[in-house]
C-alpha cells in the first residue's frame, strides 16, 4: 500500500513526461552496503533453517519423512493452529466491515482519533493486551462480574475462545484499516452519480460496495490468517493444554518441558512450511498492511442519511472503540495501583528490554537504510524474506547453532536483538524503500547535475528527506522489540529476562497486580519510544 | 563551440536525431511542438541520457563519457531546481562545492551571487518560504556560481506569469552576457525567444534542425509555420 502510494505520487509529478530516474548505484560504498546487508539477512535466515534441517535429518533420519507420521499431539497442534487462525481471520474481517463502512461514510469529531486508535495495536505489546483482556473478560474481570451479578454463568477466556478473542483484538483494527482503504478507493464521483440516480442504500451496496468487498475481504482475511499462524505470546498466555496448543507453543514446550530438540526442529519445519506458504499466498493475493495516513478523508454520502443507518454506524464505531479502549483503560487504571508492588527484579529486566529495543532499532535501521538505498529488486526481496519465517523457528535454529559453542542463556539478549531485527526489517524496509525511490525520482537529477555523490549525497539529500520515514520506522521497530515476547522465552534462564518475559512470569505466579504495574511500565515505554522516534522524524519535516 | 555530431537519441519508442553546431556565446531558443523532444535533447547534452549513436562535443572534446556533474554545463529544469530542505544560501553553494565544505571565500561568492539576483539577505530562507519568482532567482544565483560555459534552460520559468517571466529572461540575458556562456533554452513562446535569443533550433518530426537566425520567426519555413500556427 505504502509502496503503491509512493509510486503514484512520483508518477503524478511527472505526468506524461519521459521521466528520468537516476540509475541505481552499481558500484561504490552505497551499492556495496545494500548487497552486504541483503547477504547478511539471507545468511541469518538460512543458517538457522539449515541447523533445523540438519538436526531433524541426522538425529532421527525417520523424522524428515516423519513429517508425514506426526504424533497425535503434533497433529492436534497443527489442527489447532489452522483452526484458530481461520476463526480469527473470519471474525476479525466480518466484524470490521460495519466499522469500516461507518468510518468511511461518517464525519464526526474524534474520527481521526478512532482511525489512529485502529493503528495502535501494532505498537501494543501482546502480553499487555492479553493482561488487559484478562482484566475485562477473565475470571474476576468486568464482564464476568456483570454476568454473575445478573445470575448468569461466567465465561471462560482460556483456550480457543481466549486465543481468538485476543487475535480479534489485535486484528480487527488492522482489518478495519485495510477495508477502509478499499472503501476510500471507490471514487467520490461514483457516490455522487449514485445520488444523482437516486439509488437507495441497497442499490449503492450492490453496485459499488459489494464488488469492492469481494475484492478486499479475501486478501484482508488472508493477511490476518497468516499473522495468526505464528502467534506465540497469545497462545502461551491464553492457550495451552492439549486442546489449545499452537505449533509455536509446541516448539516452546518441547524446549522447556522435554528439552527434545529434535521434536522442536521437526515442529519448526512444520511451522516454516505453514508461515512461508501463507506469506507467499498473501503476498500474491493479499495486500500488505498499510500504516499510513490518507485514511482521514471522508467521502460525502447522500444515500446513508437516514436515522437507522446513522444509529447502526454510530453503534459500530462505539462498540469497536469500546472493545479497544476499555481493556486499555482498565490496564492503565489497574497498573497505577500495581506500580507500588513492582518487584525489584523488574528493573534489570526493564533495562534489558531497553537495550534490546535500542540495539534492534539500530541494526534494523542500518540494514533497512542500506537496502532501501540500493534500489534493487533482489535486495528488497531479501529484506522481505523474514516475513516467511516466524520468530520461534528462527530461535530454534539459533539455539541449535549456538548450543555446541556456548550456553544459550548467555546469548539470550543478543539472539533476541537479532531475531527482532529480522522480524522488524520487512516493515522498516516497506516504509523506507518507497520514500527513498521518491527522493531519487524528485531530486536525483538535480543531485547528479550538481555532483552530489557518496556521503555528501547521503548527508545533504537522502537523510534529511528520509528523516520522517526513518523516525516512523525506527519508532515502530523500537516498540515492536520493546514488547516482543518470543525467542527470549526459549533462551532466557531464570536469572535474566526482558520486561515482557518478567511480566509473563509475574502472571504465571498469579501476582496480577504486580503484572499490571509492569504492563503499565511496558506500555509507557513502547508507546514512549515510538513517540520519541516519530517526533524526531517529524521535527525536520517542515520543508 | 557545441557540436552535436550525428546524434541519435532514443527513449522508449521515441527517437530524435540532430547534427548541428552552435557557435560560442550564442543564445539559442529550442522551439517545437510538445513531445517533439526538446527536453530530451537538453537532457542528453546535460548527461542524463546517453546517446544511441553519435557524439556531443564541446570545444572538440567528447562529452559523452562524462558524468552530468563533470560536463561544462549548468542546467535549470522545469521544476525541482532547489532542494526544499536546504536554505537558499546552501542551495546556491552546492553549485560551488557539492559537499558544502565552504571557505570564507565561497561564502562571499554565494552572498555576491544572491545580491546579484536581488535576493540580498534572504540566504537563510528555505525555498518554501520564497515566492516562485524568488525561487527562480535563487536557481539563477546557483547558475552564476557554477560559472559553466554552457547554460541549458528547460522552461524553468514556465510556471511564472508573463511579467515575471520577462523579468527572469532579462536576468538570464544579463547573466550570459556577463559570463559569456552559450545559452540553449526550451521555450513555447515566440515572444520569449525574440526577447533573448539570437538563434533558433526547430525540433519537430524527430529531428532538431541546425540553428537559424532568430529572424526566421518573421519569415517562417513551412515546418515552423505549422508549429507557430501563425497566419
Amino acid at each position: 500500500m505504502h509502496a503503491t502510494r509512493g509510486e503514484t505520487q512520483a508518477a503524478d509529478q511527472f505526468p506524461a513526461r519521459r521521466r528520468w530516474t537516476a540509475p541505481a548505484p552499481t558500484h561504490g560504498p552505497g551499492a556495496l552496503a545494500g548487497r552486504l546487508a541483503a547477504g547478511a539477512v539471507c545468511l541469518a535466515l538460512v543458517l538457522p533453517l539449515a541447523a533445523i534441517l540438519w538436526r531433524a535429518a541426522t538425529e532421527n533420519p525417520a523424522s524428515v519423512m516423519g513429517l508425514f507420521r506426526l504424533g497425535p499431539a503434533d497433529l492436534a497442534a497443527l489442527r489447532f493452529t489452522l483452526w484458530q487462525a481461520l476463526l480469527s481471520a473470519l471474525i476479525s474481517t466480518l466484524l470490521a466491515v460495519p466499522v469500516a463502512r461507518a468510518l468511511a461514510r461518517r464525519r464526526f469529531p474524534g474520527r481521526g482519533f478512532v482511525i489512529t486508535l485502529m493503528g495502535a495495536p501494532f505498537l501494543l505489546p501482546v502480553i499487555v493486551a492479553v493482561l488487559a483482556l484478562l482484566a475485562v473478560f477473565g475470571r474476576g474481570g468486568l464482564v464476568n462480574e456483570g454476568l454473575t451479578a445478573l445470575g448468569l454463568p461466567a465465561i471462560r477466556i482460556y483456550g480457543l475462545h481466549g486465543v481468538v478473542l485476543a487475535h480479534v483484538f489485535f486484528n480487527l483494527p488492522l482489518a478495519v484499516r485495510l477495508i477502509l482503504q478499499g472503501w476510500q478507493a471507490i471514487p467520490a464521483e461514483r457516490f455522487r452519480l449514485a445520488a444523482q440516480l437516486g439509488l437507495r442504500p441497497a442499490g449503492v451496496f450492490r453496485l459499488l460496495e459489494a464488488p469492492m468487498l469481494r475484492a478486499t475481504l479475501p486478501g484482508t482475511a488472508l493477511v490476518i490468517f497468516a499473522i495468526c499462524l505464528s502467534s506465540f505470546a497469545v497462545a502461551l498466555t491464553l492457550g495451552g493444554g492439549p486442546a489449545a496448543t499452537t505449533v509455536e507453543l509446541a516448539i516452546y514446550q518441547s524446549f522447556r518441558f522435554d528439552f527434545d530438540l529434535t521434536r522442536a526442529a521437526m515442529l519448526a519445519l512444520i511451522q516454516l512450511a505453514l508461515v512461508a506458504g501463507a506469506a507467499l499466498v498473501s503476498l500474491r493475493i493479499g495486500r500488505p498492511a498499510g500504516f499510513g495516513s490518507g485514511l482521514d478523508r471522508p467521502v460525502t454520502r447522500w444515500d446513508a442519511d437516514s436515522l437507522p443507518l446513522r444509529l447502526i454506524d454510530g453503534a459500530a464505531i462505539a462498540l469497536a472503540a469500546a472493545f479497544l479502549l476499555v481493556p486499555l483503560a482498565v490496564i492503565v487504571l489497574n497498573g497505577i495501583g500495581g506500580l507500588t508492588r513492582l518487584p525489584a527484579s523488574l528493573w534489570p529486566a526493564t533495562l534489558n528490554s531497553l537495550e534490546v529495543s535500542l540495539a534492534a532499532t539500530a541494526t534494523t535501521m542500518a540494514l533497512a537504510l542500506a537496502m532501501a538505498l540500493a534500489r534493487r529488486t533482489w535486495v528488497e526481496t531479501a529484506g522481505l524474506l523474514p516475513l516467511a519465517v516466524s520468530g520461534l523457528v528462527l530461535g530454534t535454529g539459533l539455539f541449535l547453532l549456538v548450543l555446541p559453542f556456548a550456553a544459550p542463556a548467555t546469548l539470550a539478549l543478543p539472539v533476541t536483538v537479532l531475531v527482532n531485527t529480522l522480524m522488524a526489517l520487512p516493515f522498516a524496509l516497506r516504509i523506507l524503500a518507497p520514500v527513498a525511490a521518491r527522493i531519487e525520482a524528485e531530486h536525483g537529477r538535480l543531485a547528479d547535475h550538481l555532483g552530489l555523490t557518496g556521503l555528501a549525497r547521503l548527508r545533504l539529500l537522502t537523510l534529511p528527506r528520509l528523516r520522517p520515514a526513518l523516525g516512523f520506522a525506527a519508532g515502530l521497530t523500537a516498540a515492536l522489540a520493546m514488547g516482543d515476547l518470543g525467542v527470549i522465552a526459549l533462551f532466557a534462564d531464570p536469572q535474566q529476562a526482558t520486561l515482557p518475559l518478567q511480566m509473563h512470569r509475574l502472571m504465571g505466579a498469579y501476582q496480577m497486580q504486580a503484572a499490571q504495574g509492569a504492563a503499565l511500565v511496558l506500555l509507557a515505554l513502547s508507546f514512549g519510544l515510538f513517540w520519541i522516534f516519530d517526533r524526531w522524524g517529524r521535527a525536520g519535516a517542515e520543508a | 563551440m557545441l557540436r552535436l555530431d550525428h546524434l541519435t537519441l532514443q527513449q522508449g519508442d521515441f527517437s530524435l536525431t540532430a547534427d548541428l553546431s552552435l557557435p560560442p556565446g550564442s543564445r539559442c531558443a529550442l522551439i517545437g511542438p510538445s513531445g517533439a523532444g526538446k527536453s530530451t535533447l537538453l537532457n542528453a547534452i546535460a548527461g542524463f541520457l546517453p546517446p544511441l549513436t553519435g557524439r556531443i562535443l564541446w570545444e572538440e572534446k567528447d562529452l559523452t563519457p562524462l558524468a552530468p556533474a563533470a560536463r561544462p554545463v549548468a542546467m535549470l529544469f522545469q521544476d525541482g531546481n532547489l532542494f526544499p530542505h536546504l536554505d537558499i544560501a546552501r542551495n546556491v553553494a552546492l553549485g560551488l562545492k557539492p559537499n558544502l565544505r565552504l571557505t570564507p571565500d565561497d561564502h562571499a561568492r554565494v552572498r555576491e551571487a544572491l545580491a546579484r539576483v536581488g535576493l540580498d539577505g534572504l540566504g537563510d530562507r528555505r525555498p518554501g518560504a520564497l515566492s516562485g519568482g524568488q525561487q527562480s532567482r535563487a536557481a539563477l544565483a546557483r547558475v552564476l556560481v557554477q560559472n559553466r560555459p554552457l547554460l541549458l534552460l528547460d522552461e524553468p520559468f514556465a510556471a511564472l506569469g508573463p511579467a515575471l517571466r520577462a523579468e527572469m529572461l532579462a536576468l538570464v540575458r544579463a547573466v550570459v552576457e556577463e559570463t559569456g556562456a552559450t545559452l540553449l533554452m526550451v521555450t513555447h513562446a515566440p515572444e520569449d525567444a525574440r526577447r533573448i535569443a539570437d538563434r533558433l533550433i526547430l525540433v519537430s518530426d524527430h529531428h532538431a534542425a541546425p540553428p537559424a537566425p532568430i529572424t526566421l520567426l518573421d519569415d517562417p519555413t513551412p515546418a515552423l509555420r505549422a508549429y507557430l500556427g501563425a497566419d
